[in-house]
């Protein structure tokens, strides 16, 4: 069953909008993707405190050196120290107003937040990357075909025991 | 609804204008309790499919304008986009 929003909750209809304001461009709807069963589910065998975590975020995050991200399907991704100084971290993304995030970062992908986390013994560690990746992604071919192999190859090689996954 | 659609195995809600998901500007502490709440459900989501909303409002109106239909297209280019143009000399 495809999940319904929480009730009671005053929500902005993203998708709905981005659908209603192509057809009045004139356009056909994009089909985006269908998730109908959710996905793994899988119980925690330790206490978050004992965890390593791994962050994941779609919000366009490079660091200064690397390669900035195109917005015509790039399916690359790139690994942050998770240490990395904040002012070493840009966005390159095209779909939302990245204002926030170019003041702060964490907003989209949040490391200071980890790092007090892993601080306070409140997780057990941090992988030493997090991952990053440009999530205005039209091909869901490609997504799955390109981008994703790649992302769970270096998710098994850092071998958290938990991933959390940041979206914009 | 985003998140519904991409039906996650446990999900935390923040209902903030889009752009910032893990919270307000250089305001860790805020940041810091929404990863909290987030990993928080690891051990407390009761089944698959959880979404829990999180309490947090933002301090002034802003849903309709998020809600107003407009062409909100940027140009999609095929080559990187850097936010400076020093971090394109920078490329290592």
């Amino acid at each position: 069953m495809p999940l319904a929003p929480p009730d009671g909750i005053d929500v902005v209809d993203h998708i709905q909008q981005t659908r209603d304001s192509y057809a009045q461009l004139g356009y056909d709807s994009y089909r985006w993707a269908e998730e109908p069963e959710p996905s793994a589910f899988v119980r925690p065998t330790k206490p978050l405190a004992e965890s390593k975590v791994a962050l994941i975020g779609s919000g366009g995050v490079y660091q200064v050196g690397q390669v900035a991200f195109h917005h015509k399907d790039d399916t690359s991704y790139r690994r942050i120290p998770v240490d990395a100084p904040r002012n070493d971290l840009r966005t390159s993304h095209f779909a939302y107003d990245m204002t926030a995030a170019r003041q702060d970062p964490n907003v989209v992908f949040p490391l200071d937040a980890l790092r007090r986390l892993d601080d306070e013994g409140v997780i057990g560690s941090r992988t030493s990357h997090a991952l990053a990746f440009m999530g205005g992604i039209y091909s869901q071919r490609r997504l799955r075909e390109e981008l994703l192999p790649a992302i769970t190859a270096e998710i098994e090689a850092m071998e958290p025991d938990v991933i959390l996954l940041v979206p914009v | 609804m985003i998140t519904a659609s991409a039906n996650p195995p446990r999900a935390a809600f923040l209902n903030y204008p889009l752009g910032h998901t893990a919270g307000r500007p250089n305001d860790v502490d805020e940041q810091t309790d929404i990863v909290r709440s987030a990993l928080d459900l690891l051990h407390a989501s009761p089944a698959p499919g959880h979404i829990k909303p999180l309490g947090h409002e933002w301090p002034t109106p802003w849903r309709s304008k998020a809600r107003e239909l407009s062409d909100k297209r940027s140009k999609r280019y095929d080559t990187p986009q850097y936010q400076l143009e020093a971090d394109a000399t920078a490329v290592v």
